[in-house]
């Protein structure tokens, strides 16, 4: 899960990190007042999504009309496919020196890695690009935590205007921030040099672990839900991992591999698959809500059934589909197959109560769902 | 990673209802189940075997154990797993899904330390046929784990078994199969599978079946340069749009990381054949086998 400057920046102050004071503003006006409060600000988009600068999300005011100026440009903008409801209103700094400091779950170390950059502003990869040991990388176990020597030693020879004490310290913050939250990355982009000799959090990237949502109930309130389409939404409400693509090949199956398998394979016979929609896992109960939220898109012409159960009962999400199936009686061309798991049984509903038998494989059923798709487009 | 039948298989959360199911269906099919564990149900008798209290307790007081089996809840799981390793245990099949990536990664820093072997997590787990199997796999049915000569590992459960039914159907079998889980962060990586049934007796040619996301693929195919077995290969999610976890929190691409594209290239760079779909993989094991 996402979280926009404003909702981040508090969990870094929270772990003693300095960030400007700020105000979170929906209209012109708050912005105004906002600046008469704070005094010279920059006027920031907020939206869970990076280049706000290039998109022209980010001005300067020092006066309450240029605040209220930029605000209204920046309100309803378009970056990156987000509307800009708010803006963060922040206090204007005399930067002297830039740096980068993140860190971040990596899959290979297994491991929490630290970051640190002393050109921060640009994005890391391009600066690692630029030199390749401009880019600092400390991987830490977890179970001890980053310590401070580890800190130090990350940032030796590093062109650091003699701060290295100071910033390991943040890392060490940062890293203790990190834990607290259940983040997969915590990036500080810029973390500034302030004229004064201040070390400041210009900007914060938070995206936390979606599996630890559910330990972090209070902060994840504050996190920008992921954009989705109204049958996206039906689906997460039922529990179902439902994704809308542009397609009219209707696709069910169980398990993440096998659903794009089976939106592969309709692709591989010349059609489009109309969604994801995986009832594995803990899901496979739910073969009602399933097939109802497959038929709801109005765009499908025929629909594929792909079953191989191991831990997923073919029988038991047979039985939920027939179920929805008898009582929608829908006009639409559908092909199965099923293997796996209480297959045999699951064969034997469908030729009682459908009056159908599967098709041999994947194959058959996904070019069969291809071929009816395009007869009914003709 | 490969669990075979003289492993002594220890089940955590063996009274729950999936843990009840799975572990009669293992021990039908021979594995060899020695206890399982739950608190509250100390003292015991489930499923034949004795419960304890804890893994510690079971490695103490009764017959100990190999390998352990989690049907755990998501929170719970970095406790029971952290009590398996510390008594002792020489593999676990961690098969939760959704447990918070920390956890995780806590979990595989002391593994890694006292050489324990984690399979997954969110892995359906794995098959032996002919011996044993751990996990949630339907290793009883004869059309998809006929045992024989071909490898297979598999990121997904529900595609790895598909690609085992369509081995089985082309005349082949399966010597191993080992599931590794659809997370980002996992034990036994892509690489570590392909290189245990590379090294497995009785195995003549390896099936990978991988996903989009993350460079694990990539990583395997470092390894598979330099086998002599061949290796046919079947990457999911070619027609996902990027940007979206398709299921697994892994499969995802980012920008111009974790494609098919670079997944495929890489394969077939380092000699394995890639399909594409997985109903090809019987004649690719007729023409690389002979």
């Amino acid at each position: 899960m996402n979280f926009e400057e404003h909702a981040g920046k508090p969990v870094l102050a929270e772990h003693g990190i300095v960030v400007p004071d700020g105000r979170l503003c929906t209209t012109p006006d708050q912005a105004a007042q906002a600046q008469s409060e704070i005094g010279p600000v920059v006027v920031k988009a907020q939206v869970p999504t990076g280049k706000r600068g290039k998109a022209g999300g980010i001005k300067i005011a020092d006066t309450p009309d240029e605040a209220r100026a930029a605000a209204a440009a920046i309100l309803g903008m378009d970056i990156g496919g987000n509307t800009v409801e708010s803006v963060l209103i922040e206090g204007r700094q005399t930067i002297a020196r830039e740096f980068y400091a993140a860190v971040m779950n990596d899959p290979v170390s297994k491991g929490p890695m630290v970051l640190f950059s002393a050109l921060g502003g640009m994005d890391v990869e391009e600066a690692a690009e630029q030199d390749a040991d401009a880019v600092r990388r400390q991987p830490v176990d977890i179970r001890r935590g980053l310590e401070v020597a580890e800190a130090r030693a990350m940032l030796a020879g590093l062109d650091i205007a003699g701060l290295g004490d100071d910033i390991a310290e943040i890392l060490v913050k940062l890293y203790g921030a990190y834990r607290a939250v259940d983040a997969e990355l915590l990036e500080i982009n810029p973390l500034a040099l302030l004229d004064g000799g201040d070390l400041v959090a210009l900007d914060c990237k938070f995206v936390m672990d979606d599996s630890g949502i559910k330990r972090q109930e209070a902060l994840s309130d504050k996190g920008t839900p992921d954009k989705l389409t109204g049958l996206e939404a039906e689906g997460e409400a039922k529990g179902l991992k439902y994704i809308e693509l542009d397609g009219d090949v209707g696709v069910l199956a169980n398990g993440a591999g096998l659903t794009m398998t089976t939106m592969d394979v309709v692709r591989h016979h010349g059609g489009v698959p109309a969604n994801f929609l995986e009832m594995g896992g803990e899901a496979y109960t739910k073969g009602t809500d399933a097939l109802r939220l497959v038929l709801d898109n109005p765009k499908i012409k025929s629909l594929v059934i792909n079953f191989c159960g191991a831990f997923a009962r073919t029988d038991v999400m047979t039985d939920g589909i027939l179920t929805a199936w008898e009582e929608l009686e829908p006009e639409m061309p559908v092909f199965w197959s099923v293997h796996g798991t209480g297959d045999v049984e699951a064969v034997a509903m469908l030729k009682e109560r459908l009056g159908i038998e599967p098709l041999p494989d994947m194959d058959e059923a996904c070019k069969a769902a291809v071929e009816a798709a395009r007869e009914a487009n003709r | 990673m490969i669990v075979r039948g003289t492993d002594r298989v220890l089940i955590q959360g063996i009274t729950g209802k999936q843990g009840t199911f799975w572990t009669e269906r293992m021990q039908e099919y021979g594995t060899q189940i020695t206890g399982g564990v739950n608190p509250k149900k100390a003292g015991t008798e489930h499923c034949g075997v004795p419960v304890y209290g804890s893994a510690k307790d079971a490695m103490a007081d009764g017959d100990g154990f190999d390998v352990s089996v989690l049907f755990i809840p998501p929170l719970g799981v970095r406790d029971a797993a952290m009590d398996a390793i510390e008594a002792g245990a020489k593999g676990l099949v961690i098969l939760t899904e959704h447990i918070p990536v920390q956890d995780v990664m806590y979990v595989l820093a002391a593994a890694r330390e006292r050489g324990c072997a984690v399979t997954g997590p969110n892995t359906a787990g794995g098959v032996t046929p002919g011996e044993c199997f751990a996990g949630f796999m339907p290793a009883f049915n004869e059309k998809i784990f006929k045992k024989g000569n071909v490898g297979v590992m598999s990121r997904s459960g529900s595609l790895g078994t598909l690609i085992c039914l369509n081995i089985v159907q082309a005349g082949y079998g399966i010597s191993a199969f080992v599931g590794i889980g659809g997370d980002p962060i996992i034990g036994t990586t892509t690489r570590d599978a392909v290189t245990a049934l590379d090294n497995f007796p009785g195995t003549d040619a390896v099936v990978m079946v991988g996903e989009i996301g993350g460079a694990m693929e990539e990583d395997a195919a470092e390894y598979v340069a330099g086998m002599s077995k061949p290796v046919a290969a079947f990457i999911a999610g070619g027609a996902a749009p990027a940007g979206k976890k398709m299921g697994h929190a892994g499969a995802i691409v980012m920008g111009d990381k974790g494609t098919y594209a670079s997944k495929k290239s890489a394969l077939e760079a380092a000699g394995a054949t890639v399909m594409a779909t997985p109903s090809h993989v019987g004649d690719i094991l007729k023409e690389r086998l002979g």
